[in-house]
């Protein structure tokens, strides 16, 4: 399921923007690839990321993988609930399933995601 | 011909049932690329190759009696630890890529971890590694990722081989590599407050350290914390049978190398690689990890786990390139754990502690011989200052039956007279008095 | 079944120690010891021999069962080369010992051991130097790419890339990554080797240099290989050869005549050393000539007088990759097998292999998906059919099913170019009879996936424990029972 209102990127994370702080996490698609998400790496508050740049690790029994920084910018905020609860990216991936909150550097760069129409699209050329 | 099982009969028919040749199978390498004429001897009979190895094996000189140790050492291993690694079961099998067929392979992996917990106190532990060196560097590496700074700290009275190799691997790498000078056989702890700093990942030391000497870390743990950086301790694990534990010194991560744990010494390996660490960082321990879960009818099972880092799956992003561990090694030393269990290993350690210092005194009353480090303590190794250069007396000492220590000069500077003895628990007092009388008559 | 700790019971002893021939008179102080004792087993010697030996019926073995594990290299491990590794002028020998003064003449028969391996492995693999120190394949890799980066560095050049097929296996990006390398993964032609215009199209002068395993991980020799060599010797990078798969053609062509640089080689497979369920092995690595003087001291030489020596004194070495001379037990037996099969007795090895591996092709074809078609070396690689994923029927249920016949599983899921891989390698010690009741048993888990795909879901029935949950295992984290 492709949530409507926030943008994508090709690495399968979302971002929902509010103001200058954009949270992100990873798409319904990216937490079915991965399955049972066994653990979040999440990235250290008031660390900052280039757009691209690795910032947290998502493992499940089969796999690990990056979560790339959507966005430039400075983490104000991260999910710790996940630190136990890593099922959450399961359950709720674009709820309670949250990473990080970062406050956006450059927030141009929002123009190169995509909105969950094109995501769409992405997907399904993808399969 | 000895371990292949079809006949040329049954080739011929398989190659006819495919309806192809010999060639056929082998067409697909270019004729240029073929080679036929290997320069190798001819096949010989397990008669043949038996009596030829009895005569190679025959050049070996074992009858010396050892004083030799320098990380490595003979400890007696009791028969049933042979017999028990010796199980087909055990050592034919592989990676258990399959749990349900493993689960023999899996729990004593399983135990082994534990064992390595139990003695050396830590919260976590891996199914081991190729070696004690090996198991350092991933340490080290271990400690660079986990503080993401590029500073180590290794003391010089740390095993000078595994110091040599430290400094092999990371010679590509963007890691300065900093190697304090011991003061009388102990760290220097003066040195560390200065060379601690913010980018530093971690301190190495190592106890009872290279030269025998006993030390408490638990001031350069406080120290080292202090800055953000990790303390690794590399260990000997019999002496950790009665040795104050690395967790009980704050330490983070500790390895060591297993092979006295009943793993013989055959001439350098394969050896046992172990590891600890604290549970704040087990995803960041390298190599192969056992878990307890459940099965689908809720009975114990054991699997592999903490794989998704590992490099089948995610390849150049893996936390190391260790493929493999050393299975029937760590397995057979669980076995001598549980053989000597919790009262046989710190009797073994204490024999090791009383054989050694009861040498120490015979030696040192020999005139001219003195300790290296006086009032320094030691578990089962000791340094002598002879009156001349160490090499040559351990030379003629060869001729007279002994393996009578290790020089230092071949790893440190100005330590020309130094030699290193080590006594074990096989040692007895007479080969103690024996050695004792032919030093002095070559001095 | 229970853990050895929870059989304990307190005060019980397996073992009595000593002799304890002089004074307990020494005291540490007690600031330096542990405050108490660690909490091992306590039991009798015969507690500890049933609870292994019930351990070790709780697994598969080559020795108890037909082990195709693809790219494993599974073969028979023959029982001389234990006996011989536990001769104890072997068994018993101080790795130190030839570092004292004349010491090397204590050890003449292990220094004789290594330097004739180095000679036979030389030879195998036409290079010109060996070193036997890498105490695994990933090991040999890691040291290979070091002396890759040595041999760049000497000529003054700061390489950044490694070339390896998307193919590999795992441990050639990683230990590439480990020795400070990017890696640049190139994609699998249509015909399921790597193709000459894929590697021009991934060169540049920065690439240091291409790892590859010829036979590769679909058991596909590569017809272009010499090529390929010298495209990367094109931009002065070197060619690594990953010998994982070299028992598909010992005996029958030697990588350093396609053009390889570098090779390791997995004893443990081609030369069947035990694999100890995951180690020891050993991966020792070869090197063409202008290449030896990075190899790691030591390296053993033999003198003008017929006696074998240790040479530390190479000051364009790379070092140490281990402590001493590499996994010696391990070396040895593989010395053994080689003096025991010979010249014709390798040649035979892959031969075999390849028959066999053929064989299990042409007769498994018609009842699963082949990867790729056309001869195959040493090993053959299945998909399940699209009627068996209709019927959720994958690999892995594939392969719970053969456990419940007796047979343990290949390798599934790798290479992950494959989709649902079953990945067969037969090894040539295996018996027609026995490849005759694995394709039978095969077939018919081919056939219940259509007609009674619940079967073979359920699978396996037949084992102590059951589809253990891995998710469960990696979120408890339960990897230690501590007291």
């Amino acid at each position: 399921m492709v949530k409507e209102g926030l943008l994508y990127t090709k690495e399968h994370e979302w971002v929902r923007v509010e103001g200058d702080s954009a949270t992100v996490g990873i798409s319904d698609h990216a937490q079915e690839m991965l399955g049972d998400v066994t653990f979040v790496e999440l990235p250290e508050a008031n660390a900052s990321f280039a757009q691209n740049d690795p910032m947290a690790v998502v493992e499940s029994s089969k796999a690990a993988s990056d979560v790339y920084c959507p966005i430039s910018g400075t983490v104000m905020e991260v999910n710790s609930p996940l630190e136990d609860a890593p099922e959450l990216i399961n359950e709720s991936c674009y709820e309670q399933g949250w990473i990080c909150k970062v406050q956006m550097a450059n927030p141009q760069e929002l123009d190169t995601l995509m909105n969950a129409e094109a995501y769409g699209q992405f997907l399904a050329e993808q399969s | 011909m000895p371990f292949i099982a079809n006949t040329d009969a049954q080739r011929n028919e398989m190659l006819a049932e495919m309806g192809m040749t010999m060639e056929d199978l082998f067409a697909d390498i270019p004729p240029q690329l073929r080679h036929d004429n290997f320069d190798l001897p001819a096949g010989i009979s397990e008669q043949q190759v038996r009596d030829k190895l009895a005569d190679i094996a025959g050049t070996n000189m074992i009858s010396l009696t050892c004083f030799l140790g320098g990380g490595f050492y003979d400890h007696f291993i009791p028969a049933a630890v042979y017999a028990l690694m010796s199980r087909s079961e055990f050592y034919t099998a592989y990676t258990p890529y399959q749990p349900e067929l493993s689960q023999g392979t899996l729990q004593a992996i399983y135990e082994y971890q534990s064992s390595i917990c139990r003695l050396t106190g830590m919260d976590v532990s891996n199914a081991s590694l190729y070696d004690g060196g090996t198991a350092l560097y991933e340490a080290m590496m271990m400690a660079l990722s986990a503080t993401r700074r590029r500073k180590v700290i290794m003391d010089t009275s740390v095993n000078p081989i595994y110091r040599m190799m430290i400094r092999s691997y990371t010679e590509n790498l963007a890691i300065a590599l900093a190697e304090p000078s011991c003061e009388q056989g102990m760290v220097n702890r003066d040195a560390y407050d200065r060379l601690i700093d913010d980018d530093t990942a971690a301190v190495i030391v190592q106890n009872p350290n290279f030269f025998g000497c006993i030390d408490d870390f638990s001031d350069l743990a406080e120290m080292a914390h202090r800055r953000g950086a990790l303390l690794i301790m590399s260990c000997y694990p019999i002496a950790l049978g009665i040795l104050k534990t690395p967790k009980e010194m704050n330490a983070d991560i500790v390895t060591g190398e297993g092979q006295s744990l009943g793993i013989p010494m055959s001439f350098g390996g394969p050896y046992l690689g172990f590891m600890g660490a604290t549970k704040k960082l087990v995803r960041k321990m390298p190599g192969r990890v056992v878990g307890q879960t459940i099965d689908k009818h809720d009975q114990r099972a054991f699997v592999l786990t903490l794989q998704a880092r590992e490099q089948h799956i995610r390849r150049d992003k893996a936390t190391s390139n260790i493929c493999t561990n050393q299975a029937l090694c760590a397995l057979t030393a669980h076995a001598y754990m549980s053989l000597l269990g919790k009262q046989g290993l710190p009797e073994v350690a204490q024999l090791c502690v009383d054989k050694a210092h009861y040498a120490y005194e015979r030696l040192t009353a020999i005139p001219g011989i003195k300790p290296q480090f006086r009032g320094k303590t030691f578990f089962n190794e000791f340094v002598l200052d002879l009156p001349c250069e160490a090499r040559y007396v351990v030379g003629q000492l060869i001729a007279k039956g002994f393996a009578a220590g290790f020089p230092l000069s071949r790893y440190y500077d100005n330590m020309e007279n130094a030699l290193l003895v080590c006594v074990t628990e096989k040692r007895t007092k007479e080969e103690i008095g024996m050695l004792a009388e032919a030093l002095e008559s070559v001095l | 079944m229970k853990l050895v700790f929870e059989k304990s019971v307190p005060s019980r002893k397996a073992f009595r120690m000593g002799p304890r021939d002089v004074p307990s008179s020494v005291s540490i102080d007690e600031s330096l010891l542990r405050k108490k004792p660690a909490d091992l087993p306590e039991l009798s010697e015969l507690d500890v021999v049933r609870h292994f030996t019930e351990l070790s019926r709780r697994n598969f073995g080559v020795d108890t069962n037909f082990y195709p594990l693809g790219s494993c290299t599974m073969k028979y491990n023959p029982k001389v080369n234990e006996r011989i590794a536990s001769y104890p002028g072997f068994a018993h020998l101080h790795p130190l010992l030839p570092q004292l003064r004349m010491g090397g003449m204590l050890t003449q028969g292990a220094l004789r051991v290594l330097y004739e391996m180095d000679r036979f492995l030389c030879e195998i693999a036409g290079m010109d130097g060996f070193t036997m120190q890498p105490m695994a394949g990933a090991h040999g890799e890691l040291t290979g790419l070091m002396i890759m980066a040595a041999y760049h560095r000497s000529k003054g050049t700061q390489k950044k890339y490694i070339l390896a097929p998307d193919s590999a296996h795992g441990t050639n990006p990683s230990s590439a990554a480990i020795a400070g390398y990017e890696v640049i993964s190139v994609p699998t032609g249509n015909r399921g080797i790597l193709e000459p215009e894929e590697v021009r199209r991934h060169l540049n002068p920065e690439v240091a240099g291409l790892m590859l395993t010829c036979p590769n991980t679909l058991g596909l020799f590569n017809p272009h290989i010499a090529e390929i060599c010298e495209l990367i010797h094109g931009v002065d990078g070197l060619a690594y050869y990953d010998g994982a798969n070299l028992n598909a053609i010992v005996g029958q062509a030697r990588p350093g005549d396609f053009g390889f640089d570098i090779i390791h080689i997995n004893l443990h497979k081609t030369f069947s050393t035990p694999h100890g369920g995951g180690g020891p092995g050993a991966g020792p690595v070869g090197v063409r000539a202008d290449l030896v003087d990075f190899l790691p001291v030591s390296v053993v030489v033999k003198r003008d007088d017929g006696t074998y020596a240790l040479e530390y004194d190479r000051p364009h070495s790379i070092g140490y990759v281990a402590p001493f001379y590499g996994n010696f037990g391990i070396i040895l037996r593989a010395y053994v097998y080689i003096l025991m099969l010979g010249k014709e007795g390798l040649k035979r090895v892959s031969q075999n292999a390849v028959l066999n591996a053929n064989y299990l092709k042409e007769k498994l074809k018609d009842h699963y998906d082949l990867a790729f078609d056309g001869v195959c070396k040493h090993e053959c690689v299945f998909s399940p059919t699209q009627a068996m994923l209709d019927n959720d029927v994958h690999a892995l249920n594939i392969a719970k099913s053969l456990i419940d016949r007796g047979f343990h599983p290949p390798t599934i899921y790798f290479p992950s170019i494959v989709r649902e891989a079953i990945m067969i390698e037969p090894t040539e010690t295996e018996s027609k009879e026995t490849l005759d009741r694995f394709i039978a048993a095969m077939i018919e888990i081919a056939e219940l996936a259509l007609s009674d795909p619940q079967q073979i879901r359920d699978a396996p029935v037949t084992t102590p424990v059951s589809r253990p949950n891995e998710t469960i295992a990696a979120r408890v984290l339960d990897i230690a029972s501590i007291a």
